[in-house]
């Protein structure tokens, strides 16, 4: 079978796969805001769905368990008319048996026209995607990309503070295995913002400052004067006497409450990309203010952007006119 | 490799005329002839058949190419017994020969461990039904190469296993190595150590901003200097013979040139992927790249290269560690670490003579004579009563390198289509040629 053609240069977003938010472009990025900020009506439409995707495959394969991403896209695939089939699979029992390349070569023989994946292992969703026919976005790989969820939290900020250009945004907590902080640190330096990083260095990757931020330790002197604050969710398991010594100790000195939050700016607002450790890295009475925790709004911003997504992977496709399983 | 028939017959004399002979261990580089009768070298010289060659000998001319001992790879991974889908005896000894490699030292970390006398036998019994290179091997400081008994160093060596090392596994327990050295000298023994501090080493690729960006858990360059200075203070305290395997940073270089100052009885060795490549072969998330240690950063990378031409280090060994495609073909962190050398190590390892690093003599001696005399082994060189183990090379000719030509079982080189200059013609075991290139 012949590879599909490459997607026209002149649509806004020139690639074929959405892998990870390193290297692509502020129109890129904006050209995808744009089209998520007009879907966010539809979600809030009575009678949302659209009909852009019917005929449409899109399969979501998940390698490691999720409950929102994962319902997240399925949504987004359906509001758009197309047919979604969601499947997990256990990476411990693929490890042994059927390699990733062949599960890649089985669900392309199908001609899914998107295939989303998520992957416990760093670098694993680039290795399909170079295997298979379709479009391919990364819905998070080990502790490498997650490029949806850096978009979604990008149009939040955006739609509460007009643009991204020149705001202070602190990324805190466990910067070392987190996806979402790699993806995040790429995406705001591109569209303009100053990026920082709070966490215990246990808790920093190497040379971290060469991706563009700057490095705290100390939670108020890095929350200082900052727009945005964003938590990130600690594993419990490196919790224990290994990264950090205990929670109670982790929550104490990097755990975000009222009394930390004093030293960002009075309205600066609070994300996380969930699900929450309440009482681990933030405490209930901040997650739930109404008046600065946008939690909840990003959740609602991630299925337009992954409808963005879905549309404009596919979209290049169709005036190709060479989609392929129709 | 069909034995070409001229040379196959023993106890007949070969004439090598038309020449550049050259032998590290006498320094000698010049034109020449040199003359094989039966397993050994006879005679050689630049005066030698100058009157012409005598009736009834049988001539090869080098056409004024390279000459010079059969290369001594002191670290080869043979996989057999346990993983011949990988690699056996006999494609290892294939690639060897095509690679120049008459003598190759193979490691211990097969399946079983060659832990006893049997291990040790097994692979001499498989070398010579073979029959093409000189296939010793190393036997495991420790049983099953677990860090915590030692094997009968003694036993293991009557029987023919030329050093000890416990493969990719640093002896970890200070008071285990103390021991290892301590004994060894009983026997005047050598202990090769793969120097990393396990417990810093459980990362994948080399530490820094590559790895951040990946999403990898990276390996510090200090892993290996804290080992190699441990092992030192060991090696001073018990008087022992030290070899470290596989040198890939500045930092440990420098320790090791100190100790070699300080008058200690240490030596050392590098593969040519630690000179000639540094981290960013992994690229994205390139596994063929993924070797234990880990591909360095361009600084430590160009210290390996300064080490080879100043003659810190002493050998240059090819690694060979052959995978299979479904080893490799996987995510970077569950895929198998390990780079196949033995056909691309005469010619990565001339990269440097070529950048006017350093003579082809030294560079020779590296792949030769030195690992021959780290090993205690009776070859490399080209001198008269020696082992008639040849290789003659076009150090000049340029290929660009192909692992689906290699005769190695596996194909699992980050050297894909990487131009190279220098190449094999001709390999010679014993006065017998096991491999000829085309012409």
């Amino acid at each position: 079978m012949s590879a599909r053609p490459e997607p026209l240069p002149n649509t806004g977003f020139p690639h074929r796969h959405l892998l990870g938010t390193e290297g692509l472009s502020a129109g890129e990025i904006t050209f995808l805001l744009d089209l998520a900020d007009s879907y966010v009506d539809v979600g809030r439409d009575a009678e949302m769905k659209r009909t852009r995707l019917r005929g449409r495959t899109v399969i979501n394969l998940f390698f490691e368990s999720s409950t929102r991403t994962r319902t997240s896209f399925e949504l987004a695939g359906k509001r758009l008319g197309a047919d979604v089939i969601s499947m997990s699979v256990a990476w411990s029992a693929i490890k042994k048996g059927e390699t990733l390349i062949d599960t890649a070569m089985t669900l392309n023989a199908m001609h899914p026209d998107v295939l989303v994946v998520r992957h416990p292992e760093s670098g694993a969703v680039k290795l399909l995607s170079e295997k298979v026919n379709c479009a391919v976005i990364n819905a998070g790989d080990g502790s490498h990309e997650h490029p949806t969820q850096a978009l979604l939290d990008a149009l939040t900020i955006r739609r509460r503070r007009g643009g991204l250009a020149g705001l202070t945004v602190a990324i805190c907590g466990d910067i070392l295995h987190s996806r979402v902080a790699r993806s995040n640190i790429y995406l705001l330096n591109t569209l303009g913002a100053r990026v920082r990083v709070i966490a215990p260095p246990t808790l920093l990757p190497a040379e971290v400052e060469r991706l563009g931020v700057e490095s705290f330790f100390d939670m108020r002197r890095g929350l200082e004067g900052c727009d945005i604050v964003m938590m990130l969710r600690l594993q419990t398991e490196r919790m224990q006497g290994s990264f950090v010594p205990s929670i109670r100790e982790y929550f104490r000195f990097f755990g975000l409450d009222r009394d930390k939050l004093t030293a960002a700016k009075p309205d600066a607002l609070i994300m996380h990309p969930g699900p929450m450790n309440r009482g681990v890295e933030i405490d209930s009475e901040v997650a739930d203010d109404i008046d600065r925790s946008v939690i909840r709004e990003q959740v609602e911003m991630g299925v337009a952007v992954r409808m963005a997504c879905l549309e404009t992977l596919t979209r290049d496709w169709h005036a190709a006119g060479a989609g392929a399983g129709a | 490799m069909k034995p070409i028939p001229a040379t196959a017959k023993a106890a007949e004399a070969v004439a090598y005329v038309n020449a550049r002979l050259l032998d590290p261990a006498s320094g000698l580089d010049g034109r020449g002839a040199l003359v094989t009768r039966g397993a050994q070298i006879a005679e050689l010289g630049p005066q030698l058949f100058a009157e012409g060659v005598p009736d009834g000998m049988a001539v090869i001319d080098c056409g004024g190419h390279c000459l010079a001992p059969g290369l001594v790879d002191m670290r080869v991974q043979l996989r057999e017994p346990g993983e011949e889908h990988k690699e056996t005896i006999e494609t290892a000894s294939r690639a060897a020969a095509a690679g120049g490699v008459t003598t190759l030292v193979a490691q211990p970390n097969t399946d079983p461990v060659v832990d006893d006398v049997a291990g040790v036998e097994f692979v001499a019994r498989r070398a010579r039904e073979v029959k093409l290179v000189k296939v010793f091997t190393y036997g495991s400081v420790t049983r099953r190469c677990e860090g915590a008994e030692l094997t009968e160093l003694g036993l293991l060596s009557e029987y023919g296993a030329v050093a000890f090392t416990d493969g990719l596994r640093a002896v970890a327990d200070a008071n285990v190595m103390r021991r290892a050295l301590s004994y060894a000298r009983t026997f005047d023994l050598v202990i090769a150590q793969h120097p990393e501090e396990p417990a810093l080493a459980t990362g994948v690729m080399n530490e820094g901003e590559l790895a951040t960006r990946l999403g990898l858990p990276g390996i510090p360059a200090a892993a290996e200097v804290i080992m190699v200075e441990r092992d030192l203070r060991l090696v001073e305290l018990t008087g022992g013979r030290y070899h470290a395997a596989n040198i890939s940073t500045r930092a440990a270089i420098s320790r090791i040139a100190e100790a070699k100052a300080r008058g200690l009885r240490v030596t050392c060795d590098t593969a040519p992927h630690y000179f000639s490549l540094n981290e960013n072969a992994v690229g994205d998330y390139r596994t063929f790249a993924k070797v234990w240690p880990p591909l360095r950063s361009e600084g430590d990378r160009a210290a390996v290269a300064e080490a080879v031409a100043d003659g810190t280090i002493d050998a240059i060994a090819s690694d060979h560690s052959p995978h299979d495609q479904d080893s490799k073909r996987l995510p970077f962190q569950v895929a198998d670490f390990g780079i196949v050398g033995l056909e691309t190590l005469l010619p990565l390892s001339l990269e440097p003579v070529h950048r006017g690093q350093m003579a082809l003599i030294d560079l020779l001696a590296c792949l030769t004579c030195r690992p021959a005399e780290i090993c205690g082994l009776a070859v490399g060189r080209l001198a008269e009563g020696c082992a008639a183990d040849l290789v003659l090379f076009d150090p000049e000719r340029p290929w660009r390198i192909d692992p689906d030509s290699f005769r190695s079982k596996s194909k699992n080189s980050p050297f894909d289509d990487h131009p190279v200059q220098g190449r094999v013609l001709r390999t010679v075991v014993d006065g017998r040629t096991i491999y000829q290139a085309d012409a």
